[in-house]
């Protein structure tokens, strides 16, 4: 696959306000491929929009570079890169007309007016806006501001589009409705797309690869599903999904290895770590279950408090207390579970896991 | 609806600049507006007889007589409101690059430069044009150092022309100008200068697409603010332009002090004011709109 837009060991440091350096980007390097959906996630403050920046040209790198379709833009000016963006208030230019602004760059790079005219048609048709045109932006709802936003970044055909947190603004159900949207306009397009969000559901939702940052560094490059299911570091484990997180050492226990924590909490794991390892467990909500009567080998026990009981509509969320203290939550599918229906707050109960599907997280 | 308690004290609260303008502004209005339709006496003050020759005389017609055709008013009104019109590109010019340049500036020096600006306030404005007839005079501050540097090697002598003038009216107005300038330039939202060179507009581009159409209400504001009293002004023809340039703002003044003719100095003020007046409806209408609908 060919590489559209390549960061090579960038790093970016600021001063703080209150005095010192801040590292927003510590040595990031990343390769975004041909037609992929990729998504800058972290919390803010993270280097997800100073990267996006330094893509689109607005931010200079201290040291490293941005190439983009193998070519090194270091001094090139954000006008003459072939990026777009997407800002994250949309920032239309509020004297001109809808026309006028999905037609900006093409009235720049002077387009012949029957061009731009079936062009700028075109991109307000892929995004549902046909006969929009002659409005201001004042006039026009936040949702349809966004999509004058997008239409204005696609017209110019950029080799990438760049996202700044563009869905933020939005309420949840417009969000979720263009989530899907953006996740088909790119596969209609086949432009790469760059996406910054914080939102973990929005960057599983939508993207071939997920880029966790923290702190200026990459925790980990992958998959949805492998960023969920495999997680590569407490962070990324704690940010992305629910779950309760237990990091002790492993020892041996009766059959398989146990991980004990510091506050003497003993849980078994599946067959792999060898003793005397530090790591990790992350526990998430639809691993557990509660406790058949004779549990057999495969399943792990944990002894809880039943706390809570949330009706959360398709799901049903019990949250427990476990003999340490930590909370854990157990989400159950439907209405709830009938054995668990009978237990009350306050009450005892027993959670079952199979040993093999909690995640382990070694550390090095 | 506004219910009884809002019309109360609705009406408490503009009582006074009710009174006060109604005493001190529209009274002396009124009192002009009447005065421009009567016949001077020979001696001052009026005769009370409907007389419309003051109009007459405006447009270059004196007393009724249609073969003395003479338009020297309305060559003043026009040199008057060249100068004015010149004066408001003059302090346009200085004025839009300095916003700019300070509204990129951190929030406090912002701050003091923007009091900086506002500084000669302080200080009579007589006073201040004085400092400019000592600056501009041959053997003035600004020949002397010219010659000194070598630069000139006779005294140059602008003092009294209509160089002096605009260059005093400029100065006294600047604040006018910059005040909306950079009230407008500042309110600019940065991500829209983003936005124009993500699209690929160079920075000058950038200025004529998207900058200078959205501070236009700021510009028109200053424009408006910078001609009225340009318009009108007296004091700095009288002071730097001696008895060379008038402009209509002396003529007014000398036809109710000098030739002790109120009449026709209320006459020419009717006038003034009635072209202010459409201008501001002009501006209002155009301009004002536009940022309402924003």
């Amino acid at each position: 696959m060919d590489s559209i837009a390549e960061v090579r060991e960038a790093v970016k440091r600021f001063p703080a306000p209150e005095g010192g350096v801040i590292t927003a980007l510590d040595d990031i390097s990343l390769n975004i491929q041909q037609g992929q959906f990729m998504t800058l996630l972290g919390p803010s403050g993270c280097g997800k929009t100073t990267l996006l920046r330094a893509i689109s040209g607005f931010e200079d790198l201290d040291s490293g570079e941005v190439r983009i379709a193998g070519e090194s833009v270091a001094g090139v000016p954000p006008y003459r890169r072939p990026v777009n963006t997407v800002f994250q208030n949309y920032a239309l230019f509020p004297h001109l007309s809808v026309s006028g602004n999905v037609g900006y760059g093409l009235d720049l790079a002077r387009v012949s007016k029957t061009e731009r005219e079936q062009r700028v048609g075109e991109a307000l048709e892929r995004v549902n806006l046909s006969g929009f045109d002659r409005r201001k932006p004042a006039q026009l709802s936040g949702g349809q501001q966004q999509r004058v936003a997008l239409a204005r970044a696609i017209i110019n055909q950029p080799k990438l589009l760049l996202l700044d947190e563009p869905l933020s603004a939005l309420d949840r159900n417009l969000r979720q409705s263009m989530q899907l949207e953006l996740k088909s306009l790119q596969h209609d397009l086949g432009i790469c797309f760059l996406f910054v969000t914080h939102d973990q559901e929005e960057a599983l939702t939508m993207s071939d690869q997920v880029v966790v940052l923290d702190h200026g560094r990459i925790e980990q490059i992958g998959p949805p599903e492998e960023l969920y299911h495999q997680p590569a570091t407490r962070f990324v484990a704690g940010f992305i999904g629910d779950g309760t997180l237990f990091s002790g050492t492993i020892e041996n226990g009766a059959e398989d290895p146990i991980l004990v924590t510091e506050d003497g909490l003993r849980i078994s794991v599946g067959i792999g770590p060898s003793v005397g390892t530090k790591a990790t467990l992350i526990i998430r909500p639809e691993h557990l279950n509660i406790a058949p009567q004779e549990p057999d080998n495969s399943l792990g026990i944990l002894d809880a408090v039943l706390e809570q009981s949330v009706f959360q509509g398709a799901t049903r969320q019990y949250v427990c207390k476990l003999a340490n203290g930590t909370s854990i939550s157990v989400s159950v599918a439907g209405s709830g579970d009938e054995a668990l229906s009978n237990v009350n707050p306050g009450d005892p109960i027993r959670l079952a896991y199979r040993r093999n599907t909690p995640h382990l997280i070694l550390e090095s | 609806m506004a219910t009884k308690r809002d019309l109360r004290s609705l009406s408490t609260l503009l009582t006074p600049s009710t009174l006060f303008l109604g005493i001190f502004f529209l009274g002396p209005l009124a009192v002009m507006i009447i005065f421009s339709f009567l016949e001077p006496g020979v001696y001052g003050g009026v005769v009370w007889n409907f007389y419309h020759w003051n109009y007459g005389r405006i447009l270059g017609w004196a007393d009724g007589e249609w073969e003395d055709f003479d338009p020297v008013y309305i060559d003043i009104f026009l040199r008057s409101v060249r100068l004015a019109l010149t004066n408001v590109g003059i302090t346009l010019l200085v004025c839009y690059p300095a916003a700019l340049w300070v509204s990129g500036l951190s929030a406090r020096w912002r701050t003091f430069v923007v009091f900086i600006i506002t500084l000669p306030f302080f200080v009579s404005l007589v006073v201040r044009l004085f400092c400019w007839v000592l600056i501009l005079r041959p053997s003035g501050f600004l020949s002397t150092s010219l010659m000194g540097l070598g630069i000139i090697s006779e005294p140059i002598d602008i003092i009294y022309t209509e160089t002096a003038v605009l260059i005093g009216m400029a100065y006294i107005l600047l604040p006018f100008m910059f005040l909306p300038l950079y009230a407008s330039i500042e309110k600019l939202d940065h991500s829209l200068l983003e936005a124009s060179a993500d699209l690929g507009a160079n920075p000058f581009q950038t200025f004529w697409r998207v900058i200078l159409p959205c501070t236009l209400p700021g510009i028109a504001a200053g424009a408006v603010l910078v001609f009225i009293p340009s318009l009108g002004n007296f004091i700095v023809p009288d002071l730097l332009g001696g008895a060379k340039v008038m402009m209509i703002g002396n003529l007014i003044e000398q036809q109710f002090l000098s030739a002790r003719n109120w009449p026709f100095g209320s006459a020419l003020s009717v006038m003034i004011m009635l072209v202010m007046f459409m201008l501001i409806v002009f501006y209002l209408r155009r301009i004002g709109r536009s940022e309402i609908v924003r």
